[in-house]
């Protein structure tokens, strides 16, 4: 009796096991999504309008990491909703750009599973084949060297990194040296982990190369922290817009968008450039091959590359990647382009091969120097 | 009886059988499987062999640390709590009152508890507060709270409920003819503490330590709430394995930190189980 | 060596006293921060009225009570009919069913979740992606938990004679199990929903990596904006909880005192 049983369980148990080891099927997509899904620009619609009233059709659009504060999330949200009238659910706004991808492999199929991602760099160029190649009506506008060829993932704004700091609580800075001294106890911050974030990751390689390293070399800027760890001044805190209001961290390392937008809340924020070639950071637009909702997604791009979106970027205090056809054309807005703090040097674009080369330093000693 | 219904009771388990299956076992064994794949599926002992490299095993020492320190803090001040209780007597208030806000204690943990340290000791913190205007003494310091000495400050909070839980029965069990057949002979209080009551207990709470480590090593969400800042313990590691936007592909080293951490905890629950049937034989 | 009795009692008041500050201060502090005006300075309610006000907020609130209950649910049809069969007719299976109940103190769940994508695509297929999907890991991550209460419960009565007696009078397998057994075990039945409700309510791991917005989840996502409103939501969770579990020690008392 007992050997039957057991016979009967391990029976049972092999016959799940071989069903969940393989991944659930994929349902069928109606042939209007289907038609939609496969959309290469507004003209395999029909034209603009018939983009617009698809998407309408679908009534919904899922998004996913966007946080409202960041580089004007929030507005562009809202204006795509008011002019479009389609419902936009926004999911985990605090997520990674690893997360967003995890979510839509998670989620294949669902009706939750997002129809856009805004990506960093690595994540992107390892997802392509996720993405669903789609060239906007400005597509003509974008530099080259800002798009895949074929339109999978297209970079939409980006920034400098910068040294953010509330002039209220630290002393004015002007080398990254003065970090050092012992007004800054307790003070200094990243936004997220270097071996996990972007943001963060951008903001130890400006230390490195203001400290002699190239767009590939983390040591100078892992050194650099961990002597910041050693004088007591570095605080292993996220920074985020409470940290920062509340004192917690004056001094933060960012993007220059997410500092204008500080500044716009806290009038002491105050902005600090290394001299030297200034780290430029731009994220990737792209649609989901699986989005639940093709033709909003494909209006969402639309419009965040139209003239209306890319502004929106501009007043968050990012630069559009439109921007140089958009001021040519004299469709930019212009004073919110005058207020971009000035860039002195030649940027730095990291390739893919600097970022691999950063992370995996940075994987390595992060965690040693900072422990 | 036939075959058939010989079989047929059996089969009424299938149903919890299943389930725990598919929710629990697959879900290991693709850990167990996974920790020796690549991302593409082919089979690779690159992850087991970064297990080894020199940040992970640092993470690993510290994941030690951290349970060793709070499970050996945690036992000894949860047996000065478990004595004051026990020596009370059985039914009083102050017994019952400890006894059941222990076992409430016990079971916080994760996000709630980690605020709850960020609101006494964080940068604006009471106490902090509270000693930087009275005395200027900075408490906050390096941001201590957010690295291992954080980590078990806090850990502290259930590990402490959790000694008295485990630890009151066995002391319970110290038979008071025991004390008196000690000191008939003459012994003094001194020799009955040593001779007996702390020989009778030794397996006990060498057992509750291993217990408090198992529990402190497989902690997440508290680290997770808390730390944000460098992986500094095993499991903060697999998350980054997972969500990280910058290293990228490290889902299967993951898996084989997930299984190291299976690993180790087994070891420890298999001696806590052979000691704490050692007690059972004594204290019964 | 005889010490006063006086001496031991103030040796004894003062080690409380210090545990008693250790435990209380915390939740002290979180209390002060959740009703803290971080404008003024002074005292408000704001942050707790967010836990109704805030949308966000007040979803996760509910999202993690109907996880609660559901888990409850599906916890007891699963696990009590199972506990209660393997009493009557196949007890060769006690220790089977008891490991693998215990099991998940062994198997954390941060490393159920690490291996869990295969089995939620299927979960995904046929019920959606709701965050109410978190109920099936949920069941398991109680069931060490619910398996004592209940077997506490079991062992106090014989169920085997109950059984025989209602088979006799010509009732069913079902009735015996539902309508037989079940009532006699209603003080179990409480400690085990008690203990998965107080579990579930403090859930982070699986919501968290499985990005699901369960109050947990939303506590720290709102500690990075709104730490009032976040410190709130956190104290609510945790009152919630010590309630739950001093009834669950007060009917372990109760049954402990009629045997």
């Amino acid at each position: 009796m007992k050997i039957r049983s057991a016979l009967v369980a391990l029976t049972a148990l092999a016959t799940v096991s071989a069903l969940a080891a393989c991944s659930a099927p994929e349902k069928k997509q109606d042939s209007a999504t289907a038609d939609a899904a496969s959309a290469a620009s507004a003209k395999d619609f029909g034209g603009m309008d018939k983009l617009v009233a698809a998407a309408k059709k679908e009534g919904a659009l899922n998004v996913i990491a966007l946080p409202p504060d960041w580089a004007n999330y929030g507005k562009v949200i809202e204006g795509f909703k008011a002019k479009y009238g389609i419902k936009v659910n926004s999911a985990q706004p605090d997520a990674s750009s690893q997360e967003e991808i995890d979510a839509a492999k998670q989620l294949k199929g669902r009706d939750t599973a997002p129809d856009v991602f805004d990506v960093g760099q690595a994540v992107a160029l390892a997802n392509l084949d996720l993405f669903a190649p789609y060239e906007v009506e400005t597509w003509t506008d974008i530099p080259s060297a800002f798009k895949q060829a074929n339109g999978s993932a297209v970079n939409d704004y980006g920034g400098f990194m910068a040294l953010g700091y509330d002039a209220g609580k630290v002393p004015a800075i002007t080398s990254l040296d003065d970090l050092m001294k012992p007004a800054f106890k307790g003070k200094v911050a990243l936004n997220g982990d270097p071996t996990q974030a972007n943001a963060a990751l951008n903001a130890v390689r400006m230390v490195s190369m203001a400290k002699g390293g190239s767009a590939s070399e983390a040591a100078p800027g892992v050194d650099f922290f961990k002597q910041l760890k050693k004088a007591g001044n570095f605080v292993p805190v996220d920074a985020t817009d409470e940290t920062i209001l509340s004192g917690q961290t004056p001094v933060v390392f960012n993007w220059d968008y997410l500092n204008a937008a500080m500044t716009a809340k806290l009038p002491t924020w105050k902005v600090f450039v290394p001299a030297g070639s200034p780290v430029a950071g731009y994220y990737f637009q792209a649609i989901s091959k699986d989005a639940v909702h093709p033709a909003a997604a494909r209006l969402w791009e639309e419009y965040l590359y139209s003239d209306e979106g890319q502004n929106l970027w501009l007043q968050g205090g990012a630069r559009p990647v439109r921007a140089d056809a958009m001021s040519k054309a004299g469709t930019i807005d212009k004073a919110s382009y005058d207020k971009l703090p000035p860039v002195s040097g030649v940027p730095t674009l990291p390739t893919p091969q600097d970022d691999a080369a950063f992370a995996d330093y940075l994987g390595k000693n992060w965690a040693k120097a900072i422990g | 009886m036939t075959r058939l219904s010989r079989v047929m009771p059996a089969l009424g388990l299938l149903p919890f059988l299943a389930y725990v299956v598919i929710f629990m076992v697959i879900p290991t064994i693709n850990v167990a499987i996974g920790a020796f794949q690549d991302n593409d599926g082919v089979f690779t002992g690159a992850n087991i062999s970064g297990l080894f490299d020199a940040t992970m095993m640092t993470t690993l020492w510290r994941s030690v640390q951290v349970s060793a320190v709070s499970a050996v803090l945690g036992a000894i001040l949860g047996t000065v709590l478990a004595a004051v209780i026990v020596t009370a007597p059985a039914t009083s208030l102050l017994r019952r009152g400890v006894m059941a806000l222990t076992s409430v204690f016990a079971q916080f943990g994760g996000v709630t508890l980690a605020f709850a340290f960020i609101a006494t000791v964080g940068a604006q913190g009471i106490l902090t507060v509270l000693l930087a205007d009275h005395g200027g003494f900075d408490l906050y310091g390096d941001g201590w709270l957010y690295g291992v000495r954080g980590l078990i400050l806090v850990y502290l909070y259930f590990q402490i409920p959790l000694m008295v839980v485990v630890f009151v029965p066995a002391l319970e069990g110290l038979r008071p003819q025991w004390r008196e057949a000690a000191v008939s002979l003459g012994a003094s209080r001194r020799q009955y503490l040593t001779q007996v009551a702390v020989p009778l207990l030794r397996p006990a709470f060498l057992g509750s330590v291993l217990l408090l480590f198992a529990n402190a090593f497989a902690a997440y969400a508290t680290a997770a709430a808390l730390v944000s800042q460098g992986q500094i313990i095993l499991p903060l590691m697999i998350r980054a394995g997972l969500t990280s936007e910058v290293l990228l592909g490290r889902q299967h080293l993951a898996y084989a930190i997930a299984l190291e951490m299976i690993i180790v905890v087994a070891i420890v629950m298999v001696a806590y189980a052979l000691l704490l049937r050692r007690t059972s034989r004594w204290l019964r | 060596m005889n010490q006063s009795p006086w001496v031991g009692r103030v040796v004894r008041g003062l080690v409380l006293l210090v545990f008693a500050l250790f435990f209380f201060f915390p939740l002290w502090s979180m209390l002060d921060f959740s009703t803290k005006d971080f404008v003024t300075g002074g005292r408000t309610g704001d942050h707790w009225r967010a836990l109704v006000e805030n949308d966000q907020l007040r979803r996760a609130i509910l999202t993690s009570l109907e996880l609660a209950g559901l888990t409850v649910v599906l916890m007891l049809t699963l696990l009590l009919p199972t506990m209660i069969w393997v009493r009557l007719r196949v007890p060769q299976a006690t220790r089977l069913v008891e490991f693998l109940c215990l099991l998940p103190l062994t198997v954390p769940p941060l490393v159920i979740v690490v291996g869990i994508n295969g089995v939620y695509s299927w979960v995904n297929y046929f019920f959606g992606g709701s965050p109410l999907t978190l109920t099936f890991v949920y069941v398991i991550l109680v069931l060490p938990f619910a398996y004592r209460a209940l077997d506490a419960a079991l062992s106090a009565i014989d169920v085997t004679t109950l059984a025989e007696a209602a088979r006799s009078l010509g009732a069913s397998w079902l009735v015996v199990i539902g309508r037989v057994v079940a009532p006699n075990v209603v003080s179990g039945v409480f400690s085990a929903a008690f203990i998965s409700i107080a579990l579930v309510l403090g859930e982070f791991t699986f919501a968290s990596l499985m990005h699901f917005d369960t109050l947990p989840n939303v506590i720290v996502l709102l500690g990075k904006g709104d730490t009032g409103a976040s410190m709130a939501a956190a104290l609510a969770t945790m009152i919630l909880t010590a309630l739950l579990l001093i009834a669950l020690s007060l009917l372990d008392r109760r049954r402990s005192e009629r045997n």
